[in-house]
């Protein structure tokens, strides 16, 4: 590992971490404007995250320290996987230690531990929640294996810095694979991050929370963690979504400061359009009935296993 | 990979597609968006065939293209939709089956049609070939879905996408049929459409539903 | 010491049983077989555990024995297959003597001296099935196997539906024993000689290597659980003692993917590809069917015993997935698939057994196994909720615990496929691959569940507060077992290069690669194709959660209030308004709903007093064995006419044999 290296690493680690709230605040904006409502400054998510951690935490009387543990172990498992996505560079030494199959694990800890949280209290929301993210998981977390298997079978490797540099630095190629996988990948993102047609961020109807019912309990610096880490979740799936599907602009590995400043830019202008797009589809889109759900997740499931049946196929 | 040139890359491409909007179909609720798909997957092929028609200079697929064009992409959609709201019938198509059990019998299917298509493949010389597997999916899961829908219009829209399969699969193994045969085959489709739909007047009339499985009841039980 | 490991493994199996015998002594003397009989059996299988460990890289050894029939000696072979399953089933067997000796109570069923000559012997007949050479020793021991488990099944004997599981199990147990019998009469091709030696130099032609393997796919597949043989799991582990059902599942399914190992890797010479296909398919249906099975039970030892059935499914997929590489001349990989199936038939080991020790542990502090009763017990017992958290977050496959590793190695064999020539084989692949993954999402849902239910929310039933944690005995080996799954999990490298002489015995090619020196990075291939590493992901996710805590608790402060959870507005929130086990379970049943028997009692709504009663059960059970049962049944009636009850009538038949023999053999 160089000090390049090791500098690339942290700072993509760290615009990851700077960058996610800015992220689901520029979504709020968008939807705001397509629904004709004044939109909310783009500094909210980051106002929200400093006042809870300047409050005092309130934690249930039956809490064992599961549900205080929790919200850290998510929000580690997020960095985590924020360290092996390439988003400027595919220069990530910890790249090496967790490849795809590690990144779908780390997305499950994550899940597995706030349900497990979610249950710790003992209230009907609680568990409620947890048995819906487990549901949900339990189709989405396939799916999206499906989708970077089809990656890994083109490029040869299941590790991500080695799939994007494959796929954004070789000579013009066109894999139909991959448009089964992205639109499979695109219905796991909505789904994975709590979004319309799945969940609703903006709900606090019991009949269809799934995400905000398991962290009701949640206040302070727990609650500011477990947002950060779902905004830097919704960062990931992005980051990940970019770099499978429109690697362009990525620094390739070794190539330095220059190529890590000029792929800043072609990053954030992707992020804005991207998160214009999910405004869009959360806008015009209803959300489904919890039973619906498994259509929609199995329907994406099977797309993601079709996409690596193509790619066997037309040999590509 | 390398050594395919790029218009049979983007052939592939647009097959891909195809065969991702069968699958749509496959799984679409709605019927007015099962009529948008369709006119999609026409205007997929017409792209398609006007890519070969470049690819290996054959003048008269970029014909059989625009004739695409007009008739599937606009002429049936136009109709479809008409007849929809001529009817009134904007429901939710209800399957047979629920839909992800019907797209894993799809995704087996596909599996039988490519095992199918190999050897027809290893015959053909086209730079297509390989789309072949892909065209007979598509003829196959247009198909399945004429067999798990209840109501008329998705059957029908079923049947028109049949064609469109079957339309891919003659450009990828031979790159097209005789202008002739082709411009019988569109016009037997449009003249179709005419007639059922006219049948589905009739079927309403009789019954005041689309629903097929009132049908049963014309069975003699004798 | 590595000299004469087979002697030391003889004497390992003596040992044992000499401790099983010294139980009878004292049969009714709880501290004399508890404190002293149990740790003995314990220390005895540790040692069995480094003689196996060092036995691994050796020459196999084997003597003959005297003993058994006069022309049939026992043979006894030690190669590195036999040391890998050794190895497991010392380590794993004593952690499980040690929660014995702190478990098992008088008043409760048989002896407790009893009980320990069989839980003995059970040990000695699996470690001599493990190391025997020929087919009569195997077989042999394979029946004292079977039998010794059956009477610690039926401990309980005065409970009716547990002498009916101990049937069933006896009924399929010996139905497989029969076919394993068929698959080694088919082995030895006609010489007569029933020694492993012989079958492994014998070439059998035709369709008789088929047969031998279907028949030992059916025989081993009966007592591992495989579909359509998995019935008895179910009804025996609940049935069973807790360290019985960790003994069982951990250990004894290991002992007979073993034999399904040694007879197709070892004395069938040749695979095709079509069996591996065969066992591929079964292996996913069983590990799929077993997985969604889970999810709906609401007692805790038969969910853990669907689970059970769910990791024989991945392990036989994996074997299948190993023939396929291997019958096309993939030796590398058909290495890296093995390897794959070993280590999880070792991770299986730990984890199921510190599940099952833990359900025990909860079952002696609360006298409950349905889940629907239980709740909040990681306030009453932390030590066992923890342990079982490690057991948990390992078995759900999640890194950087050893469930996971296992499952990485699958998958990346799985992602190697498409190199294999036949076009079918690589269009199966997808599908599989997609099968085994859902099968893994699925298990997190089950774990979630299991531990959500019992150690987590509030305590279901009042009588749950005074639960009391377990004893020295029982924290000692659930600490060892956690502590074998984070160690699996960590370093896999030095594993894998542990199990590398089996595939150098079996397949012919190592895993590992002999420029992949580095022990930190797990790269099967090369680094390029893919790479993991346990033991940084662990250092970076507890390096970010120390430091967040830090930076959390400097920055601002670490102030906490306790204070009731929010009700709602409503207060009277109970304990019963959580998730029951069904509920929790509720959204697979639905989704899933073809593949269960489901009977459903709804109470109307005029009901005073409404009960609800769901019943989940087995289309396999209505669709095969009853009608299995009446046939046999019929049959038995048929045969019952002869019975006359008059001595003349006898004496008649016999006289007929008699005649019709005498005429046969003229």
């Amino acid at each position: 590992m160089t000090p390049t290296e090791f500098a690339s690493q942290l700072l993509q680690l760290g615009l990851a971490l700077a960058l996610a709230p800015l992220l689901v605040g520029w979504i709020n904006q968008c939807r705001a404007w397509l629904q004709n409502k004044s939109a909310p400054s783009l500094l909210l998510p980051y106002r929200t995250i400093r006042k809870l951690f300047m409050k005092d935490a309130v934690v249930a009387l039956q809490a064992s320290p599961i549900f205080r543990v929790a919200p850290y172990v998510v929000f580690g498992a997020m960095c985590c996987a924020a360290a092996i996505i390439p988003s400027l560079a595919t220069d990530l030494p910890f790249g090496r230690a967790a490849d795809t199959i590690a990144l779908v694990g780390l997305f499950a800890l994550a899940r597995v531990f706030i349900a497990l949280a979610a249950m710790d209290i003992g209230t009907a929301f609680g568990s409620l929640g947890a048995r819906r993210e487990m549901f949900v998981g339990f189709l989405a977390e396939p799916a999206l294996l499906m989708v970077l298997f089809t990656a890994s079978l083109i490029s040869g490797s299941t590790s991500l810095p080695t799939i994007v540099d494959v796929f954004a630095h070789r000579e013009l190629a066109i894999y139909p694979s991959l448009a089964f996988a992205g639109v499979a990948f695109a219905m796991v993102s909505l789904a994975e991050n709590a979004r319309i047609p799945v969940d609703n961020p903006a709900t606090h109807l019991e009949l269809t929370m799934i995400h905000e019912a398991m962290i009701l309990e949640y206040s302070a610096r727990h609650l500011a963690l477990i947002e950060w880490a779902s905004s830097l979740k919704l960062f990931n799936y992005s980051c990940l979504g970019i770099a499978l599907f429109f690697p362009v602009g990525i620094g390739v590995a070794g190539a330095g400061w220059t190529a890590l400043v000029a792929a800043a830019p072609v990053l954030v202008a992707k992020l804005a359009v991207g998160g214009f797009a999910l405004a869009l589809v959360e806008t015009l889109s209803a959300k489904m009935r919890i039973f619906r759900a498994p259509e929609f997740l199995g329907t994406a499931f099977l797309l993601a296993v079709l996409a690596m049946l193509v790619n066997l196929l037309l040999g590509s | 990979m390398a050594t395919l040139p790029l218009y049979a890359q983007f052939i592939n491409l647009f097959a891909a597609f195809l065969l991702l909007l069968a699958f749509a179909m496959l799984a679409q609720r709605r019927v007015l968006s099962l009529i948008n798909l369709f006119a999609m997957q026409g205007f997929a092929l017409a792209v398609s065939t006007a890519i070969v028609a470049y690819g290996t200079h054959q003048s008269h697929l970029y014909w059989s293209a625009g004739l695409t064009l007009v008739l599937k992409v606009l002429l049936l959609p136009w109709l479809l939709h008409r007849l929809i709201r001529q009817l009134d019938v904007k429901w939710d198509v209800e399957g047979l089956i629920n839909i992800p059990t019907t797209m894993l019998v799809g995704i087996v299917l596909v599996v039988f049609s490519f095992n199918l298509a190999l050897p027809i493949a290893q015959l053909s010389h086209t730079v297509t070939r390989a789309t072949l597997g892909i065209a007979m999916a598509s003829v196959m899961l247009s198909f399945l879905m004429m067999i798990t829908r209840r109501k008329a219009i998705p059957q029908v829209v079923g049947f028109l996408a049949m064609e469109n399969g079957l339309f891919f699969a003659a450009t990828s193994a031979t790159y097209g049929m005789p202008m002739v045969v082709e411009l019988g085959i569109a016009l037997d489709v449009l003249v179709g459409m005419i007639i059922l739909g006219v049948f589905f007047f009739q079927i309403r009339e009789q019954f005041d539903s689309l629903d097929l499985k009132h049908l049963e009841t014309l069975k003699e039980n004798e | 010491m590595s000299d004469n490991a087979l002697g030391l493994v003889i004497a390992a199996v003596v040992a044992w049983i000499v401790i099983g015998a010294l139980g009878l002594v004292r049969p009714r003397e709880l501290r004399f077989v508890s404190h002293l009989l149990f740790p003995l059996g314990a220390a005895v299988g540790l040692a069995l555990a480094v003689v196996a460990f060092f036995a691994l890289g050796q020459l196999p050894q084997s003597t003959v024995l005297p003993l058994g029939l006069p022309d049939l000696p026992f043979h006894l072979r030690l190669d590195s297959l036999s040391a890998f399953f050794l190895l497991l089933l010392g380590a794993v067997g004593a952690a499980i003597s040690v929660f014995a000796a702190g478990y098992f109570r008088s008043g409760e069923g048989a002896a407790p001296g009893l009980l320990c000559f069989e839980y003995h012997l059970f040990l000695a007949a699996m470690a001599l099935v493990l190391v025997a050479d020929d087919a009569y020793l195997f077989m042999v021991s394979w029946e004292a196997m079977a039998l010794s488990s059956f009477f610690l099944v039926t401990t309980d004997h005065r409970i009716p539906e547990i002498r009916q599981a101990g049937f069933l199990y006896l009924l399929i147990a010996h139905v497989g024993a029969i076919a394993i019998l068929l698959c080694f009469g088919v082995l030895q091709g006609g010489s007569g000689d029933y020694t492993f030696g012989s079958m492994r130099s014998m070439v059998l032609t035709g369709a008789w290597p088929s047969v031998a393997f279907f028949l030992a796919l059916f025989g081993f597949g009966a007592k591992a659980g495989l579909l359509p043989m998995h019935v008895w799991l179910p009804e025996a582990h609940p049935a069973a003692p807790s360290p019985v059902s960790a003994l069982m599942s951990g250990v004894m399914l290991k002992t007979a993917i073993y034999g399904f190992l040694r007879v197709t890797f070892d004395l069938l010479q040749g695979q095709l590809w079509w069996w591996g296909v065969i066992a591929l398919v079964l292996g996913l249906a069983t590990a799929l069917f077993g997985v969604i099975f889970a999810c709906v039970q609401s007692d805790m030892k038969r969910l853990l015993a669907y689970s059970s059935i769910e990791n024989i499914g991945i392990i036989v997929a994996g074997i299948g997935l190993t023939i396929l590489f291997k019958s096309y001349g993939k030796t590398l990989l058909a290495a890296i698939t093995l390897t794959a199936v070993l280590y999880h038939a070792l991770n299986h080991a730990f984890f199921k057994s510190l599940l099952f020790l833990a359900t025990g542990s909860v079952l002696h502090a609360t006298h409950e196994r349905s889940l629907g009763k239980l709740g909040g017990l990681i306030h009453r017992m932390p030590w066992v909720a923890w342990l079982a958290l490690v057991g948990t977050l390992a078995i759900a496959g999640l890194p950087p615990l050893n469930g996971f590793v296992s499952e990485w190695l699958l998958l990346q064999a799985f992602l190697f496929t498409p190199s294999l020539p036949q076009s079918f084989v690589n269009m199966l692949v997808p599908l599989a691959a997609g099968a085994l993954v859902l099968a893994v999402a699925l298990s997190a849902y089950v774990m979630v569940k299991f531990y959500g239910i019992i150690f987590l929310g509030r305590p279901r039933e009042s009588n749950l507060a005074y639960a009391k944690d377990a004893g020295w005995f029982e924290r000692a080996a659930l600490s060892f077992l956690a502590l074998g799954c984070v160690v699996l999990g960590i370093f896999p490298v030095n594993v894998i290069a542990m199990l590398d002489p089996v595939n150098a015995m079996l397949i012919g090619s190592t895993a590992l690669h002999a420029d992949s020196g580095n022990w930190l990075l797990l790269t099967p291939i090369n680094a390029d194709r893919a790479s993991y590493s346990p033991l940084i992901v662990l250092i970076g996710i507890v390096a970010v959660v120390l430091l967040t805590a830090q930076v959390v608790h400097r920055l601002y402060h670490g102030r906490v209030r306790r204070a009731p959870p929010w009700d709602c507005g409503f207060p009277l929130q109970t304990p019963r308004m959580q998730d029951t086990a069904e509920g929790f379970g509720q959204p697979i049943r639905e989704v899933f709903d073809a593949v269960f028997r489901i009977e459903r009692q709804l109470p109307s709504p005029f009901d005073t007093a409404p009960k609800y009663a769901v019943k989940v059960g087995d289309h396999l059970w209505h669709w095969l064995y009853l009608p299995l049962a009446r046939g046999a049944d019929a049959l038995g009636r048929l045969v019952g006419m002869i019975q006359q009850g008059r001595i003349s009538v006898y004496l008649t038949y016999s006289f007929f044999t008699l005649l019709a023999l005498l005429f046969f053999v003229r």
